[in-house]
């Protein structure tokens, strides 16, 4: 039986709308962008997060990792409570939990050569690490996502999409992470690109035994790379289900929805 | 009778780096009443290509060939001229709702502004109108609606009133590029949805630009496979979805995950798209393609049909090794 890793219960994350500057006596509107979602994630399996614009994918993601304040709920990493921790204890948790952006260019520094950006996560959680260990480190790595270790000095602008994505999966898997969360990691590429970029993360996760929390909008792709898939709406878990019992017996009229609104590339006889 | 005929149309940019051949040699007939599809990544020249039409071009272009309409020269044309036909003839709905509407102008003016320029209607029969091409597009409450602003309308609305706008005046051809891409899936469903209907109600011909195979089946009669500024493949849809004849139409609708399969290892195009500044002499799609003879790298596929449905595709490959 795998192990559950992340345990996250009545998880709530609420912004108030943008008045910086308010009087007391001023009602500040709550908008709920995560209500109380609950979800287990297994050793080496794949949580696909769907759902439309604005629904809370994203929030829902960052609140994992705490890089925005959480409301109520509790997130057991390993059975402990990770919102009771401080700062430092919390750094160490990120070095098990990294995270992949939606855009790759304007992810990655573009001060930065990709050597360094590869290796910042190393020097930022292993300061005493030696120059000599962190560039074989990268190169190791560079060439485990299918870049070449002889382009380390070049910079993000002189990469495509598909390059930089790659850039941003070696700079979360140097740390040797448990967990990825991946944010819409292949939206912003292209289609044929985007194929290559999903057949390197199952693979690496096949390899290293990776967890995989997956948002994503595009149902095809979710139903592809996912166990499980937690349909989000408003905020709100619609529903949650294995991969394959979601596609083939929807219970929730949205998810009935959503599935229906994908196009199939298959020009019906008129 | 042909509606749009594009002769060996070339678009070259001059950039400080050098230049980009972003349309090398397409030729395209649109007839009355159909719908093309234009598939291709980022970067193909779909976008380009349909500017060149409604001479959208940046300064920096060149276009050579021609684009006639109802057998009337209209590429290049002086600004004054080829207004006549924005809108009127051919209009376009842009890829982006949010930054298509004018942010600063209530959907009434920015919708008169396009009748009364064209019909040179009073404002009152203008608005009229507006409010008529709202209630078509589906948009409830449209009287109240119009007096709105675009930041008031959600993405799908928004796409809505610019179908609307392109509605306006009657035109024969719209073109739609990539109208979908920022929505989600099930706004993007009613969308395409309402474009189907508006081509029943209106009888006009669509061009749709997009990159999403799955939205082309549904809704388009013909369509035209677009790589590094050159047609691969062109031909009715159903032709081409169900015998592609060309390896990267074949990649394409390989590549995409589809919703009604299983797959264990998804196939992949290796490489990455072309630099157009730097195209090969042969085939664009030479250095990505797992089929490549040697003819490929240095010469030019021609373009040929290979059905008595005018289904055309360039490649030197020939149709049974692609298959095998």
């Amino acid at each position: 039986m795998k192990k559950t890793i992340l345990s996250v219960s009545n998880i709530k994350v609420n912004f108030f709308t943008n008045k910086q500057f308010y009087f007391p006596w001023q009602k500040r509107e709550i908008i709920k962008a995560v209500d109380n979602v609950s979800f287990n994630l297994k050793e080496g399996e794949t949580l696909g997060i769907v759902g439309e614009t604005g629904c809370g994918k994203t929030s829902l993601a960052r609140a994992i990792i705490k890089m925005i304040p959480i409301t109520s709920g509790s997130i057991l990493w390993n059975d402990e409570n990770i919102l009771s921790f401080n700062k430092s204890k919390m750094q160490k948790i990120r070095k098990e939990i990294q995270m992949i952006f939606q855009d790759p260019l304007a992810s990655l520094n573009p001060r930065m050569n990709i050597g360094e950006i590869i290796a910042e996560p190393l020097r930022t959680h292993y300061p005493k690490i030696t120059n000599n260990k962190i560039k074989n480190e990268v190169k190791e790595m560079m060439v485990k996502v299918g870049l070449l270790p002889n382009l380390i000095n070049r910079y993000p602008h002189e990469f495509s999409g598909g390059q930089c994505q790659r850039i941003g999966i070696a700079r979360a898997l140097i740390l040797k992470p448990k967990l990825i969360i991946c944010d819409e990691p292949v939206s912003a590429l292209d289609v044929s690109i985007q194929a290559q970029v999903i057949n390197l993360l199952k693979s690496l996760q096949k390899d290293l035994k990776l967890s995989l929390i997956f948002i994503t909008h595009d149902l095809s792709i979710a139903k592809h790379i996912s166990d499980n898939i937690l349909v989000l709406y408003f905020g709100k878990t619609v529903e949650i289900a294995s991969s394959k019992e979601l596609f083939e017996n929807p219970q929730h009229a949205y998810t009935k929805k959503l599935i229906a609104s994908v196009p199939i590339p298959e020009p019906t006889l008129k | 009778m042909k509606l749009l005929e594009i002769n060996n149309l070339k678009i070259f940019f001059d950039t400080p780096e050098g230049t980009v051949k972003a349309i090398n040699d397409v030729n395209l007939n649109l007839l009355n009443n159909e719908s093309l599809a234009i598939v291709g990544e980022s970067g193909s020249g779909k976008t380009q290509l349909v500017f060149s039409i409604l001479g959208l071009l940046a300064k920096n272009a060149t276009a050579t060939g021609s684009i006639k309409y109802e057998s009337q020269e209209i590429l290049n044309l002086p600004e004054e001229k080829i207004n006549n036909i924005r809108m009127n003839k051919i209009s376009i709905i842009f890829q982006d709702p949010m930054t298509s509407l004018n942010p600063y102008m209530r959907i009434r003016n920015q919708m008169n502004e396009v009748i009364i320029h064209h019909k040179g209607l009073n404002k009152k029969d203008a608005t009229k109108q507006s409010i008529s091409m709202l209630d078509a597009v589906k948009i409830p409450d449209a009287k109240n609606k119009i007096n709105m602003f675009p930041h008031e309308f959600s993405g799908g609305m928004r796409q809505r009133v610019m179908i609307a706008m392109s509605l306006l005046c009657n035109p024969n051809i719209i073109i739609a590029d990539e109208p979908t891409t920022s929505l989600d899936v099930t706004v993007q469903a009613q969308i395409m949805e309402l474009f189907k209907d508006i081509q029943k109600e209106f009888r006009t011909s669509f061009i749709l630009i997009t990159h999403n195979m799955g939205i082309v089946a549904d809704t388009c009669l013909k369509t035209l496979v677009l790589y590094g500024g050159k047609v691969m493949e062109y031909g009715l849809t159903t032709d081409v979805f169900l015998n592609p004849s060309h390896p990267y139409t074949i990649g394409l609708l390989e590549t995409m995950p589809r919703i009604d399969r299983e797959y264990e290892i998804l196939k992949t195009i290796p490489g990455n798209p072309p630099n157009m500044m730097k195209l090969p002499n042969g085939c664009p799609f030479s250095s990505r393609c797992s089929y490549k003879v040697n003819d490929c790298l240095e010469i030019q596929p021609p373009i040929k049909t290979i059905n008595n449905q005018n289904h055309q595709r360039a490649c030197h490959v020939s149709l049974a090794e692609l298959h095998l």
